[in-house]
């Protein structure tokens, strides 16, 4: 009767138990290394492109499409989820993360066709995201013509 | 080379730190809160964009930079600031348009390098 397995408490303290610690400290020091680098490649691009005489906006455009290509190309060749296994959050949470979260479940499921494969799978994640970005950026839109937020708080 | 030559250091370090700073945050809500991913990107985006909404975020865009625009709470921020400007601009309606028009470009090259690079990938059986 003491099965571990019994109620759904008692099976996670003992998932817990048995699955060994993740490093988490080792885990941060990667993911501060490899997502402080990507910055600073985007900040290398951004500088050159204000260098080259562009404008702010326009540089900001072209550092994310850089970045989100070259994810994307490393995605599709089985290079950056090996990046990320070492880097974990470091690789997700900046543009990158966005652009593999659109070719991973791409590739994967490619052999279901390329339009309810590759062409509905690549928002699994990325519709989530602009789902939520979107909305709330309408709110946030909404919200400074009714109150003017800004003027608020600065 | 000019570039280098002018090129702001000091900025560079800044985004470094702030961009690791940032990733730290992501690795310590993944190790401690078994948020998924897909959790992850959704949170930073949806942050950023309030933070980008309060206006408070530009403080650490003029800070760090890159260090604040590259990760997922600048893509946010960009999407909140595109749709207060498109307001200041044409009224209730720039709610609608602002935020997406500011962020077209990571979004269709997303789409557009994504679909590409999934096309010329090899469909690989996942080891283990």
């Amino acid at each position: 009767m003491n099965n571990p397995l019994d109620t759904n408490k008692a099976y996670q303290t003992y998932v817990d138990k048995k699955s060994p610690n993740s490093p988490i400290i080792k885990n941060c020091i990667m993911a501060f290394l490899i997502g402080g680098l990507i910055c600073s490649i985007g900040q290398v691009i951004f500088s050159y492109c204000e260098f080259k005489g562009l404008d702010e906006t326009s540089s900001g455009t072209i550092v994310s499409i850089i970045l989100i290509g070259l994810s994307a190309f490393l995605t599709g060749l089985n290079i950056f989820n090996k990046i990320g296994k070492i880097a974990g959050a470091g690789s997700l949470v900046p543009i990158t993360g966005f652009a593999n979260s659109i070719v991973a479940p791409a590739m994967e499921y490619k052999s279901e066709g390329y339009v309810m494969g590759v062409g509905a799978k690549m928002f699994t994640i990325a519709g989530p995201v602009l789902v939520y970005g979107i909305s709330t950026s309408i709110i946030v839109g909404l919200a400074y013509f009714i109150f003017n937020t800004q003027a608020i708080l600065v | 080379m000019e570039f280098w030559q002018n090129f702001d250091y000091i900025m560079l370090f800044k985004a470094f730190i702030v961009g690791g700073l940032i990733c730290v945050i992501g690795q310590i809500l993944i190790d401690k809160t078994k948020l998924t991913p897909a959790r992850i990107l959704v949170t930073f985006v949806t942050l950023g964009t309030i933070l980008g909404g309060l206006g408070l975020y530009e403080y650490l865009v003029d800070f760090a930079g890159c260090g604040a625009t590259v990760p997922l709470l600048g893509f946010g921020n960009n999407l909140a600031k595109g749709a207060i400007e498109s307001v200041k601009e044409n009224g209730i309606l720039g709610a609608f348009t602002g935020g997406l028009k500011a962020s077209a470009g990571g979004i269709s090259a997303a789409v557009f390098f994504g679909y590409i690079a999934s096309l010329i990938s090899k469909p690989k059986m996942k080891k283990q």
